[in-house]
């Protein structure tokens, strides 16, 4: 059943005032110049439809609560129930940002400590948690390598450098902070071309941005040599930490030579996507780049006999920061969320993160490679999450990675990430997390067997595919061309 | 649409260039480029009495999923742009060399066209790269 | 084992499937120089119920106040059955709407969110929300140099008048890429029109008008709108939502509208929580829809023809524009613009113009109490829901002694506008209580009393 809009359940006159003032005071303090006559395209719908409406929206959706959620990249792992419950408590939801210091204890408490967990994850020496999403880390990030050169007068290093396989936002990233970037080859087996490497390096460098493991699924061997070559060429390394769930307490990004790091909350540490967002992208920098980091930080003043303060450290402190990303602090509530999460899990819990986040991963390559799938890079150890190349059943079957993705759908499952990274054809990038079970990467790989056999002996069947949810395959050239993005019946 | 047309000259980004009899250029984009940016869905262009450097980027084409830069395959100022495209971007992937043009220039120079490719090297071109 | 269903049969087996020994050789493509085994610096883990009584202890520290600060942040009476049904596992847990099939509920719910914000600020057009007010407010400075084709300035002129942290986070963005924000003084609270007028003949790429200003006071924008028009300036409007219930919208600002607005979308049902998760609303009209950053849904038909919804416009983005991108966003603030929809939709237009217009009034009962004291005045006489309260004295010990009975009385100007004196930002909105404006009112009282006494 297709549900309608909540405009097409309105009816004027419905509304109960039960959420709002029963009355409407007088606006006798403003310009009737500065005022509108009426507002008029919202809905007036009672509660109970309200509430209707938004549960079965909510049922036309996958998530990870009700379906296996294997998008590669994305760290779709169980988000606990006790996270949310912390942030919604009263005293946290309804903290002003700007209220002092002294009522806001309990708060910077969580965040200074939340400070301290990431600095050991990373190996980084300080951390700011204002980045409200990945991308913004990242540009936070990029943002600190430009001013550490220029406070150096060193004003020619423009440059930043990414691997043809990096995440779009990489080069979108270095754009916005008006860089020029400069793309290098990735090897047949999945590390980064060490001579192209070589071959851009010069006093032109600002940086290179890398995913470690790559989103090629596979851990860069090799990443000491490139921390060397681009430090003693005079640029700095950006660690991108979409993947850092794989080497959570296996490896440090500070070990390895990285100067700059942004985390990805909502995918290692289990802040919920939230139908894409609000996520948090927080990052740590080592001493080199601490003058630069966004403001505000939790700095703590240690009190003789008596309990230790949390401030705050703003411009004031950090003349040299990059400045402020947010309005407030960044996503506050979602930072509480990671808070919990690793309290709970504690340092064993992390190693056991990675632990079985990589041997489901590995599992659920060998089984696929088993079933007669193509992995991508079959002499190489998955990180978390892995690629299968469908390129050889498209051109047998003309049945492509999408219909596959479609296919899934119907069998219950949610896609994998499709067509990226763009390097190889017809793929998918499979990221089971560790919160499933094998149980549920077996039926994922009879799913996968079903379609294959199904593309083998009618292609035009998978290609229908997906029949049983809400809608079927949309008309996106219509979509574009006609654009209709409001209700028009206003 | 099979043929090259013979009357115009093609760059190696796949653009065409025709000259016509009162000098200016008329500019749009190969069979072969509309083929690989799949159903446009917008087209961007740039303003009429702009001045555009050769290779420059000058318009965007759009499909659902990829936005393409057009770069100039020789500089001038902007006489007219198509507005049909506006309402029809899909007569680019109906009509590329006709009614898809995107822009009419004043060549900067008179001779530049000359060093584009003709229709027998453009051909060679999309032969060797496997098109 | 938090969250990890294996059970030791399972791992012997797929350890043997993956012809590995143990789980450590899974990780043998780390250099050896590389490992680690422990973490040091993470303490150990707890159960549920320690987090959660942790989390009590912390959270008894920080609650307990009435709070008269506003500043952009805004404490509103929120329905129950927003957040009950924001967090639905089906939306919390969701990502980004890839697979359109599998994500009706969230694009449809991002239509329905798009369509009435388009209704509020009077545009044509709405993405589906941007981090927050002040990011938002840099994407729409971005968004202006890139999309004024009538203007080659790398210039926007932006006013004291609007939010500094929004004017401190436009900065931080625009520097790296050569764009200057050129900064008008105030007068009378609001953009000094005079200094406006100066700037004649300049080009710029846009013009910023936040409406009402930080100062709560309310800007003169359509002869704002019509002067950044005729000098071929794009308009950017900044608006509380709440705000444009009762005012204006930014699309009939002027002769032609604003072409752009955006704001902090916080007070449409968002708890205050420490400054975030918010998000950023923006909306434009219609032939400015390439060039707005973020996502995008619209409305199709599926191959039954039947109707469904989509991201649409994805060219634009940087997962395939990559380094041409309008921006390098990837999310949206999905659960916040959840929450959002579901409060306008429980409110409707009546709901939202009553809360509104509450929070006017208490403002101005409080403002008008205020001022009834000794050695306090009302700086300016029009303003929404916030006033600048004038001691005679230095608000900083005022603020303090407030919050030690458990008030926090508004913000102190002190910092940002040195011009204004000895001033502070007061905010009652439809949360506060007569009763509680009245303790605020003899608090404030006493506090000033004692104050001068010492």
């Amino acid at each position: 059943m297709k549900e309608p809009l909540i405009f097409e359940y309105s009816l004027p006159g419905r509304r109960g005032p039960t959420h709002a003032p029963d009355t409407m005071d007088a606006m006798d303090g403003l310009p009737a110049d500065a005022l509108r006559d009426e507002l008029s395209g919202l809905p007036e719908v009672s509660e109970l439809q309200t509430v209707r409406h938004f549960t079965r929206l909510s049922q036309q959706n996958f998530s990870i609560d009700t379906h296996f959620y294997p998008l590669g990249s994305c760290t779709m792992k169980y988000n606990p129930r006790v996270c949310n419950r912390v942030a919604m408590m009263p005293s946290f939801i309804n903290r002003h940002p700007l209220g002092p210091e002294e009522h806001g204890q309990g708060f910077l408490h969580c965040m200074f400590e939340l400070q301290d967990m990431l600095k050991a994850v990373t190996g980084m020496t300080e951390i700011s948690l204002t980045p409200m999403a990945g991308a913004q880390g990242e540009f936070a990030g990029v943002a600190m390598i430009r001013a550490y050169h220029l406070a150096r007068g060193d004003t020619e290093r423009r440059q930043i450098i990414v691997p043809d396989a990096a995440h779009g936002t990489n080069p979108a990233t270095a754009t916005m902070c008006g860089c020029e970037v400069v793309e290098i080859p990735t090897m047949a087996d999945g590390d980064v071309d060490i001579e192209a490497l070589r071959g851009v390096l010069g006093p032109q460098t600002a940086g290179i941005m890398l995913t470690n493991p790559s989103t090629l699924g596979v851990f860069e061997r090799k990443i000491e040599t490139i921390a060397a070559l681009v430090h003693e060429a005079g640029g700095l390394l950006y660690y991108d930490g979409a993947n850092l769930n794989a080497i959570l307490g296996r490896a440090l990004p500070g070990d390895m030579g990285f100067d700059v790091i942004h985390i990805n909350l909502h995918k290692t540490f289990s802040t919920p996507h939230g139908g894409g967002g609000p996520g948090s992208g927080v990052v740590g920098v080592n001493e080199r780049l601490q003058p630069y980091l966004p403001v505000p930080i939790v700095g703590r003043r240690e009190i003789k006999h008596g309990n230790d303060q949390y401030i705050w450290l703003t411009g004031k402190e950090r003349p040299q920061s990059i400045g402020r990303l947010s309005a407030f602090m960044g996503n506050a509530g979602i930072l509480l969320r990671a808070w919990v999460y690793m309290r709970l899990l504690g340092a064993r819990g992390m190693l056991r993160v990675s632990e079985y986040a990589t041997l489901n991963a590995n599992y659920l390559m060998a089984r696929l490679v088993q079933a007669g799938f193509q992995a991508a890079y079959p002499e190489r150890r998955a990180s978390h999450e892995f690629i299968i190349s469908l390129k050889d059943i498209a051109r047998e079957t003309s049945v492509n990675t999408m219909d596959f993705a479609k296919a899934l759908l119907d069998r219950g499952f949610h896609a994998p990430t499709t067509y990226f990274p763009m390097l190889v054809p017809e793929c998918l990038l499979i990221e089971p997390t560790e919160t499933e079970t094998m149980q549920e990467l077996d039926a994922f790989v009879d799913a996968m067997v079903e379609i294959r056999d199904l593309a083998l002996r009618d292609p035009e069947e998978v290609k229908k595919a997906p029949l049983s949810t809400p809608v079927r395959r949309l008309d996106d050239v219509r979509a574009a061309r006609q654009l209709d993005l409001a209700w028009p019946g206003r | 649409m099979n043929g090259i047309p013979e009357n115009l000259r093609y760059s190696e980004n796949h653009e065409w260039v025709r000259e016509e009899d009162d000098g200016t250029v008329v500019i749009g984009v190969t069979d072969h480029a509309q083929q690989a940016l799949g159903e446009l869905v917008f087209v961007e262009l740039p303003e009429s009495g702009q001045d555009i450097p050769e290779g420059d980027a000058f318009a965007v084409v759009e499909s659902v999923k990829a936005a393409s830069d057009v770069y100039a395959p020789l500089g001038g100022k902007v006489l007219a742009v198509n507005e049909a495209l506006a309402d029809a971007p899909e007569l680019i992937n109906s009509s590329p060399y006709e009614d898809g043009w995107l822009v009419r220039l004043q060549p900067a120079a008179p001779t530049q066209a000359e060093q584009l490719m003709d229709s027998g090297a453009y051909q060679q071109m999309l032969a060797e790269s496997g098109a | 084992m938090p969250f990890i269903p294996h059970t030791n049969d399972d791992v012997a087996a797929m350890l043997d499937i993956i012809g590995a020994q143990s789980t450590e050789e899974l990780f043998q493509e780390i250099p050896a120089s590389l490992r680690i085994t422990e973490l040091a610096g993470v303490p150990e883990g707890m159960s549920e119920a320690d987090i959660s009584r942790l989390a009590q202890q912390r959270a008894a520290h920080d609650g307990g106040v009435v709070s008269f600060i506003g500043a952009g942040a805004y404490e509103h009476y929120i329905p129950a059955a927003v957040w009950d049904l924001a967090t639905r596992g089906e939306f919390y847990s969701a990502y980004t709407p890839y697979q359109a099939e599998a994500s009706q509920g969230t694009l449809q719910l991002v239509y329905e969110y798009q369509s009435m914000m388009v209704a509020l600020t009077g545009l044509d057009v709405s993405n589906a929300s941007l981090y927050d007010g002040a990011t938002a407010f840099a994407e729409a400075c971005l968004m202006a140099v890139r999309a004024n084709r009538k203007s080659q300035s790398r210039r926007v002129v932006t006013t004291r008048a609007m939010h500094p942290a929004y004017r401190s986070v436009a900065q931080t963005i625009l520097s790296n890429q050569g764009i200057e924000l050129v900064e008008l003084p105030i007068r009378n609270g609001t953009t000094d029109l005079d200094a406006l007028a100066a700037l004649e003949g300049e080009d710029f790429a846009a013009v910023c008008i936040q409406q009402p200003g930080f100062l709560g006071t309310i800007e003169a924008v359509d002869e704002m709108t019509d002067q950044a028009h005729a000098a071929n300036r794009l308009v950017i409007a900044v608006c509380n939502p709440l705000a444009l219930a009762v005012l204006k919208p930014p699309g009939s600002w002027g002769e032609a509208g604003a072409d752009i607005a955006c704001g902090e979308g916080q007070p449409l049902g968002i708890p205050l929580s420490s400054g975030g998760p918010y998000f950023g609303y923006m909306t434009c009209r219609k032939s400015l829809v390439r060039q707005m950053p973020g996502r995008i849904v619209g409305r199709t038909v599926d191959v039954d023809g039947t109707p469904g919804f989509t991201l649409t416009l994805q060219a634009r983005e940087q997962h395939i524009r990559r380094s041409k991108a309008t921006s390098n966003i990837c999310t949206n603030q999905g659960l916040m613009v959840t929450a959002a929809t579901i409060h306008m939709s429980l409110l409707g237009a009546e709901g939202l113009r009553r809360t509104a217009a509450r929070c006017h009034a208490n403002t101005r009962s409080l403002a008008a109490k205020l001022a009834q004291l000794d050695g306090v005045s009302i700086a300016f006489e029009q303003y929404f829901h916030e006033a600048v309260i004038c001691l005679d004295q230095p608000v900083a010990p005022v603020l303090e002694a407030l919050s030690a009975h458990g008030i926090l009385g508004g913000y102190d100007l002190s910092d940002d506008y040195p011009e204004l004196g000895n001033a502070m930002l007061v905010c009652a909105t439809d949360a506060r209580s007569e009763q509680e404006i009245e303790t605020y009112v003899t608090c404030m009282r006493d506090v000033l009393a004692g104050v001068q006494a010492v």
